[in-house]
């Protein structure tokens, strides 16, 4: 079963046509890197996947939960990170993921090994009773992603997850976020940045709301093309 | 991996989501030291310098539920109460819309509970802070000579949460559905102090009806003067239906709009896209 399935998704905000007729799968396990430039659609489609708009045509599910019909089965195997921070600075690290924890349900009881292990994960175990303003950018991302795996989804969601960090922390997230697909979870990636998908992963191209491409990265970038030639030449034609 | 069709959620996993959203909220309150420190200061700035100003211009009569008559400080103590109440229902609502451009409330809508449910949440989180805060006011406003009966302190409570829930069932309406409102200047100026000011909380309203007509009517419509006069009687052992009655209407009408308002591809949430990618 598809960890996402994205079916004939059409989306406008007024007039202006966003999402055109996009379909696409995620298999659990898979590094799936959704490809786009700024404006090419791809935080209305993480808006739609989680909620936050409603699907106006086409189909979202998680698992086979239709995201309309089953919001609650499908929230529970999906993990977010967004584009914007979402931490309370004021807070400490640990109060933050008690607080998302309780957001699923669960209990501080239950609440506290799974948050050890996610910080410890991220090399940020020591700092759970600091406050998240002391924090560097890459620490306060890493945050972010131990939060979204609090509740030990089997989707995750990354929107641009990487803007603003060093070399360092964006190598950390990605090595990271392989290894959690190496465990089987499924994860869609959103990104502009073309070397962030590897030759592992499968690549979809999102321009202008379309999707002009779907395939593993090694296909797409058949030598001597690179990847970002096969990009490029994609969304030129599609201008 | 979690087995998600296994998952379910009891009685249990819903208190836990409700405590741990109160327990943010109240740690964010106590972290933001102005916020906290404000909330303490404003009613008592209203208190001490202006009723103390106003104390032998504005004599009140025996109106229920006084039995005596009273001074000025002792009659607009439950509008100050009234107004911690409406300052922090328009905070903890409009602070999902200004806060770092939505992102808590991102984070609060991709739980898995019923939006509904969530809504509910965040409002008695909001509620929870403000009485704790209009106790705190009330312990203060003692020194000053406010001495309602010790039993008033436990009456005024449910009067408390059910005025708080409608003033922040209010926040949340604004917060889902006004664009503008993205400053709290601007809340200020177009929904605190209009209702502040043509509400019971300064002066009771024959006192109103005797200077302008067309006020006194907007002020019984105003759903701040019902709650303050709700938590004036309960203050004074005494219960007002009509205000009860009325807080209670105006607490479905504003529930029902901001479930409507956060009902994705509606409200807020859609004509905000609208900006987006």
């Amino acid at each position: 079963m598809a960890a996402l399935s994205v079916s004939a998704l059409s989306y406008s905000f007024g007039p202006r046509v966003v999402l055109r007729d996009v379909s696409f799968t995620v298999r659990p396990g898979d590094f799936t890197v959704l490809l786009g430039l700024n404006g090419a659609g791809k935080t209305t489609l993480f808006s739609l996947i989680t909620r936050l708009y409603s699907a106006r045509t086409g189909e979202i599910s998680v698992f086979g939960h239709d995201v309309d019909r089953a919001p609650r089965l499908a929230l529970a195997r999906l993990g977010v990170v967004f584009q914007q921070p979402t931490l309370d600075l004021d807070l400490t690290v640990e109060q933050n993921l008690f607080y998302h924890a309780s957001l699923h349900g669960f209990s501080p009881a239950r609440a506290r090994p799974r948050i050890l292990e996610e910080l410890t994960r991220i090399g940020l175990a020591d700092r759970r009773g600091d406050r998240v303003r002391a924090l560097s950018g890459g620490q306060k991302r890493r945050v972010e992603l131990a939060r979204a795996l609090v509740h030990s989804p089997s989707l995750l969601l990354l929107d641009e997850p990487t803007v603003g960090l060093d070399m360092e922390s964006r190598q950390f997230l990605l090595q990271h976020v392989r290894d959690l697909c190496r465990a089987g979870i499924g994860v869609l990636w959103a990104t502009h940045l073309i070397d962030e998908a590897g030759e592992d992963s499968r690549v979809i191209v999102l321009h202008h709301g379309n999707i002009l491409a779907d395939a593993p990265a090694s296909e797409l970038a058949a030598p001597p093309a690179t990847l970002k030639d096969r990009f490029d030449a994609l969304t030129r034609k599609a201008a | 991996m979690m087995d998600a069709d296994a998952l379910h959620f009891g009685a249990g996993a819903y208190w836990q989501c409700l405590a741990g959203i109160i327990r943010r909220e109240a740690l964010r309150w106590l972290h933001q030291r102005g916020r906290f420190i404000s909330a303490l200061v404003r009613p008592l700035v209203w208190l001490v310098i202006f009723a103390a100003g106003f104390h032998f211009v504005l004599g009140v009569s025996i109106s229920p539920p006084y039995r005596t008559y009273i001074p000025y400080e002792v009659y607009i103590a439950p509008g100050l109460a009234g107004m911690i109440q409406l300052f922090n229902g328009m905070q903890s609502s409009l602070s999902m819309v200004y806060d770092r451009e939505m992102g808590s409330m991102r984070t609060l809508m991709v739980s898995p509970f019923p939006r509904w449910f969530l809504l509910i949440c965040k409002l008695l989180a909001g509620v929870a802070v403000s009485i704790v805060q209009v106790y705190i006011f009330l312990a203060i406003a003692w020194f000053w000579d406010i001495k309602p009966p010790i039993t008033g302190y436990i009456a005024v409570f449910p009067a408390l949460v059910l005025s708080g829930l409608m003033l922040g069932a209010l926040g949340l309406v604004l917060s889902s559905f006004i664009r503008q409102l993205e400053n709290f200047a601007g809340v200020m100026n177009f929904v605190i102090f209009p209702m502040f000011f043509t509400s019971a909380a300064l002066y009771p309203l024959w006192r109103v009806q005797q200077a302008s007509l067309p006020i006194y009517w907007l002020s019984e419509f105003n759903p701040f003067t019902h709650a303050v006069e709700l938590i004036r009687f309960a203050l004074y052992d005494s219960f007002n239906p009509v205000s009860a009655l009325v807080v209670c209407g105006y607490l479905v009408l504003f529930m029902g709009a901001a479930i409507i308002g956060y009902d994705p591809g509606r409200g807020l949430l859609a004509r905000r896209g609208g900006g987006g990618e």
